[in-house]
C-alpha cells in the first residue's frame, strides 16, 4: 500500500458483481455486488444464514456461483476451484481451521504449496517459517504437531500458512469464535500488523463490538442479500443490529434470580475421573455441586474436557474414578439409569447425538417416553399414542416441519433444537446437562432457547450450561466455573468475574495485570 | 531345534513374507491416503496367472511382470473409478471386486494348470557365503526379495521426506484441507489405489513365478486378506510392514517344519496358525487404540466430496 492510500481514492482490489448461488430450496446468495478496496479491513456482517460464508466460499473456489462475475483488479477472473482461488491470490482462514491435525506445523504450512520442490528439506523450510513468523510477530514454533496446539495458536498457523503464500486477500471466517479475550486481541493486532504490510482483509463476523472495533469499511447482508456497504465511522452499532436482523434488537431480559426457590444440592459431582475418545486423560478429578434452580455456566475453550463432562454426567462416558449423585443418590451403570433419575441432555451434537436422523419428527420426539405408557402397549408401540404426544409436543414447541413424519435430518439447526428441547423438558427433568445449546441459531432461535432454559430454572430445574459463547454463559448463568485441561476451577458467583478473570482461567493461567497474561508462547 | 533349523526357517519365512511386503507396502500407501482397498486377494491372484500366462507364453519372467503392472494398473483404475470417483462402498466394492477376480483368474488360468514355466525367479547363489552355509537360506534370496526390500526403505522415504508423501498422508487424514490448498484429492486417491494395486499384483506374481513356480486356482490363499490385517499390525507406517511380513512368513514356514518334523499336533491346526494371528494382532491394534488413540488415517473407506463433511 502506497503512503499517500489515504489521501486518494482507493483502488477498488475486489469486486463481486451479481453474485447468485442457490441450493436446493434455498437462495443462499441474490446478486450481491460486493467492493473490497486494496489494503483495508472489511467487515462482512450478517446472522447465521445470511450468505456470509457461501459467498466466501465462492472466493475461494469451494462453490461456483450461478450467476455472476469475480474481477481483481479491475481483470475478471474465473473461479471453479481452491487452485484458482490461490492463484488468485485468495486465502481463507475458516471457522473450522482447515489443518491437518497429525502433521507438524511446517509440514501444514507447506501442503500444497507449488514452488515447493519434490524434496522437503525441514530444517530450511522450519528456519523460512521461523522468519515469517517473526516479521509478522506471530509466534509458533514449526516443529510442533498441530494436535497440540490450542485454538488460538492454530489459527495463527493459518494466517502463516496463507502469508507464506503470499496471498494478498485474506478472509477470516468469524475468527475470534473460537479464541479467548485476550487471543481476539492479540488477533486485532496481527491484523493491523498485516494491513501497514499491504494486505487486503476480509473478517466475518455476527459479533457487532468486534465488527466496530477492527473493521475500516462493514457490509451487512441478510437474507442472502447485500444490505449496505458503508465505512465504520459512519454507522453505529445500532444501526448495524437493525440492518443485520431487520428489525430493532430486543435486549434479552436480564434474569432475576428467583430468591424463592430454596437452596438445595440437586447434583454432587465428586472426583470425576474419565478418559477422552484419544485415551487421554480428559476429566482429572472434577467436583462441584449445582443447587435446586441454579444455572451453572461452564467456560472454557473447546476440547478442554467439556464434551466428556457432559457425557459423564449423562452416563454416557464410563468413569475411570468419581460420583455422580442426584438428589444423593448416586447414579451409575447405564445411560437409562441416568435418563431415568431425572437427568436430561442436550447434546453439544444435535444430529449424532441429539437425534436419529433419518427418523420422523415424532419418533424422535418420543424417544425418552416410549417405554411407558401410554405410548408402550405390552411390547408394542401404541402409534396412535405416540402421533397424538409427539403431535402435541411439537407444535407447544413451534417445530417448524413440512409433515410430522418428516425425517428429522431436514429440519432446519433452530427446529431440531426445539425439538430436542421439546423431548428433553417435557419430561420434567431434575438436571438439564445443555452442551453449546445456541451454536449455530439465529438470534431469534437462541432467544427460544435462553427463555426455555429460564423457564426450567424457575421451574426448579438444575442446569449446567456448558458453552463458548462467554455472552451467553454472562446472560444466563447464575454462577460460573471454568474447565481448562480437565480440571475446573471452584464456582463462583457470576458477579465475582470479569471477562479478563475468565479469559486468564480460560488459559489457565493466573489472572494478573495485561503484560503478564501474555500468552504469546 | 538346532540354530541351523532356525536360520532355515527365518530365511524361508523371508521367502514367505515376501508377497505380503509387496501388498503391504501398496495398502498402505493406498490406505493412508483414505482408500480401503479390499480387492487386494483378487489383484493378487489375478497377478498370479497374468504373471504366468505371459511368463509361460513368452519364456521371459520380466515381460511377465510387465504384463501383470499393465493388467493390474488396469484393475487399480476401475477400482479407484468406483471408488474415488462414484464414492461406492469401499468394503463391499473390495470384496465384490475379489469375488470377480477369483472367477476370473480361474477361468483364464485353466489352460495354465500343470504348464511348467521355463523362465522363473530362482535364488540367487551368493559364493562368498560358501565359508559360512548357515546364512545361505537367509541371503540367498531371489532378486525380488531384495527388490521389496528396497522398495519399503523407498516408500517410507518418500512418505516422510518428500512433497508428495506430504500430500498423500494429507489426502487421508484430512482430504477438505489438501483440497482447500489446491491439490486434488481425486489424484491423490487416484495414484495411490493404483499404486497399491500394481504392488498387489507383482505380490500374486511372486506367488506363481517364485514361491511356488506353478499356477493353481486360488493360490493367493487368503494372503490378500492377511495383507489387510497386515497394514494394521504395521500401524499404517511403511518402515513397519517389512517386520510384519517377514513375522507372518516365519509363522508359514515354522507351521511347515513343524508338521515335517511330524509334531503330534493335527496339521490342519497347525496351518491355520497364520490365519489365527490375524485375528490376534487385530485385537492387540485395537486395544493399543483404545490405550493411546487411534493411528488409523482419519478418513480411511470415507469416499471425499467436496463442501460435504
Amino acid at each position: 500500500m502506497s503512503p499517500t492510500a489515504d489521501l486518494v481514492v482507493a483502488e477498488n482490489a475486489l469486486e463481486l458483481r451479481g453474485i447468485t448461488k442457490t441450493f436446493p430450496g434455498v437462495l443462499a446468495n441474490q446478486s450481491v455486488d460486493l467492493t473490497i478496496r486494496k489494503g483495508e479491513i472489511h467487515a462482512l456482517l450478517g446472522e447465521n444464514g445470511a450468505g456470509k460464508s457461501t459467498l466466501m466460499n465462492i472466493l475461494t473456489g469451494l462453490y461456483t456461483p450461478d450467476a455472476g462475475k469475480i474481477f481483481i483488479h479491475g481483470k475478471e477472473v474465473h473461479i471453479r476451484n481452491p487452485k484458482d482461488a490461490i492463484a488468485s491470490g485468495i486465502g481463507m482462514v475458516h471457522q473450522h481451521f482447515k489443518l491437518v491435525e497429525e502433521l507438524k506445523v511446517y509440514e501444514n504450512i507447506i501442503i500444497g504449496w507449488k514452488e515447493q520442490g519434490w524434496l522437503l528439506n525441514q530444517p530450511v523450510l522450519v528456519k523460512h517459517i521461523a522468519d515469517l513468523s517473526a516479521r509478522y510477530n506471530l509466534p509458533v514454533d514449526p516443529n510442533i504437531t498441530v494436535r497440540d496446539l490450542s485454538a488460538g495458536q492454530k489459527q495463527r498457523v493459518e494466517i502463516i500458512k496463507m502469508l507464506y503464500r503470499n496471498m494478498e486477500f485474506l478472509i477470516l471466517d468469524e475468527p475470534t469464535s473460537v479464541l479467548t479475550p485476550q487471543e481476539t486481541e492479540k488477533l486485532f493486532v496481527y491484523l493491523r500488523e498485516m494491513k501497514t504490510q499491504g494486505k487486503t482483509v476480509i473478517f466475518i463476523s455476527h459479533k457487532l463490538n468486534e465488527v466496530m472495533e477492527i473493521a475500516d469499511r462493514v457490509t451487512v447482508l441478510r437474507e442472502g442479500r447485500l444490505i449496505r456497504t458503508m465505512d465504520k465511522d459512519q454507522t453505529s452499532p445500532k444501526e448495524l443490529a437493525r440492518m443485520m436482523i431487520g428489525r430493532e434488537m430486543e435486549t434479552i431480559a436480564k434474569i432475576a434470580i428467583d430468591k424463592e426457590v430454596r437452596r438445595e444440592p440437586v447434583l454432587v459431582a465428586e472426583g470425576l475421573t474419565a478418559k477422552g475418545d484419544e485415551g487421554q486423560v480428559a476429566l482429572k478429578g472434577v467436583s462441584f455441586t449445582i443447587e435446586k434452580g441454579e444455572i451453572l455456566g461452564l467456560a472454557g475453550v473447546s476440547g478442554n474436557g467439556q464434551s466428556e463432562l457432559a457425557e459423564a454426567l449423562t452416563g454416557m462416558r464410563p468413569l475411570e474414578a468419581g460420583t455422580v449423585s442426584l438428589n444423593q443418590k448416586e447414579i451409575k451403570g447405564a445411560t437409562l439409569h441416568f435418563i431415568q433419575a431425572g437427568i436430561s441432555h442436550i447434546p453439544e451434537d444435535r444430529i449424532g447425538t441429539g437425534s436419529i436422523p433419518s427418523f420422523s419428527c415424532i419418533d424422535n420426539v418420543i424417544l425418552k417416553s416410549y417405554r411407558k405408557p401410554p405410548i408402550r402397549r405390552g411390547w408394542t408401540l401404541n402409534h396412535r399414542k405416540a402421533e397424538e404426544i409427539g403431535g402435541r409436543l411439537l407444535k407447544e414447541y413451534d417445530v417448524r416441519m413440512s409433515s410430522p413424519n418428516t425425517p428429522i435430518k431436514l429440519l432446519s439447526g433452530g427446529n431440531m433444537q426445539k425439538l430436542i428441547l421439546a423431548r428433553e423438558i417435557s419430561c420434567g427433568p431434575k438436571l438439564i446437562v445443555a452442551v453449546h445449546p445456541t451454536y449455530g441459531l439465529d438470534i431469534c432461535a437462541v432467544e427460544m432457547v435462553h427463555n426455555y432454559l429460564i423457564q426450567e430454572q424457575k421451574r426448579g430445574c438444575a442446569i449446567l450450561l456448558i458453552s463458548e459463547d462467554l455472552d451467553e454463559i454472562l446472560t444466563l448463568s447464575d454462577s460460573i466455573a471454568v474447565i481448562y485441561k480437565g480440571e475446573m476451577t471452584s464456582k463462583k458467583h457470576r458477579n465475582d468475574w470479569t471477562i479478563e478473570t475468565l479469559g486468564c482461567a480460560m488459559m489457565g493461567i493466573p489472572y494478573q495485570t495485561e503484560e503478564s497474561a501474555d500468552v504469546t508462547n | 531345534m538346532d540354530l541351523r533349523t532356525i536360520l532355515w526357517i527365518i530365511g524361508m519365512g523371508i521367502t514367505a513374507g515376501t508377497p505380503l511386503l509387496y501388498a503391504a507396502i501398496g495398502e498402505v500407501l493406498a490406505e493412508r491416503c483414505g482408500v480401503l482397498n479390499l480387492g487386494l486377494e483378487g489383484l493378487m491372484l489375478m497377478g498370479a496367472i497374468t504373471g504366468y500366462m505371459f511368463a509361460s507364453l513368452t519364456g521371459d519372467k520380466w515381460i511377465g511382470i510387465l504384463a501383470v503392472i499393465v493388467i493390474s494398473a488396469l484393475l487399480g483404475a476401475i477400482l479407484a473409478l468406483l471408488m474415488v470417483t462414484y464414492r461406492t462402498n469401499q468394503v463391499a466394492t473390495g470384496i465384490a471386486f475379489t469375488i470377480f477376480c477369483t472367477g476370473l483368474s480361474a477361468l483364464i488360468g485353466k489352460p495354465y494348470i500343470g504348464v511348467v514355466a521355463t523362465d522363473t525367479f530362482k535364488k540367487i547363489r551368493m559364493p562368498f557365503l560358501d565359508g559360512v552355509p548357515m546364512l545361505k537360506p537367509i541371503f540367498e534370496q531371489d532378486i525380488l526379495v531384495y527388490i521389496a526390500v528396497i522398495l519399503c526403505i523407498a516408500a517410507w522415504f518418500f512418505v516422510y521426506k518428500t512433497k508428495a508423501g506430504l500430500h498423500l498422508r494429507a489426502a487421508g487424514d484430512n482430504p477438505a484441507t489438501l483440497d482447500s490448498l489446491g491439490v486434488s484429492v481425486y489424484k491423490v486417491r487416484y495414484i495411490y489405489t493404483i499404486v497399491g494395486s500394481i504392488l498387489a499384483g507383482i505380490a500374486g506374481a511372486y506367488l506363481s513365478l517364485a514361491y511356488s513356480p506353478s499356477w493353481i486356482e486360488g493360490m493367493a490363499a487368503g494372503r490378500g486378506w492377511l495383507t489387510i490385517a497386515l497394514v494394521n499390525f504395521a500401524l499404517w507406517k511403511p518402515q513397519n510392514t517389512i517386520t510384519g511380513a517377514y513375522l507372518f512368513g516365519i509363522f508359514y514356514a515354522l507351521s511347515y517344519r513343524l508338521e515335517a518334523m511330524g509334531i503330534a499336533v493335527p496339521s490342519y491346526f497347525l496351518r491355520m496358525f497364520p490365519y489365527v494371528l490375524p485375528l490376534v494382532i487385530l485385537i492387540l491394534v485395537s486395544w493399543r487404540a483404545k490405550q493411546k488413540g487411534s493411528i488409523a488415517p482419519k478418513t480411511l473407506a470415507v469416499p471425499y466430496l467436496r463442501g460435504s463433511k
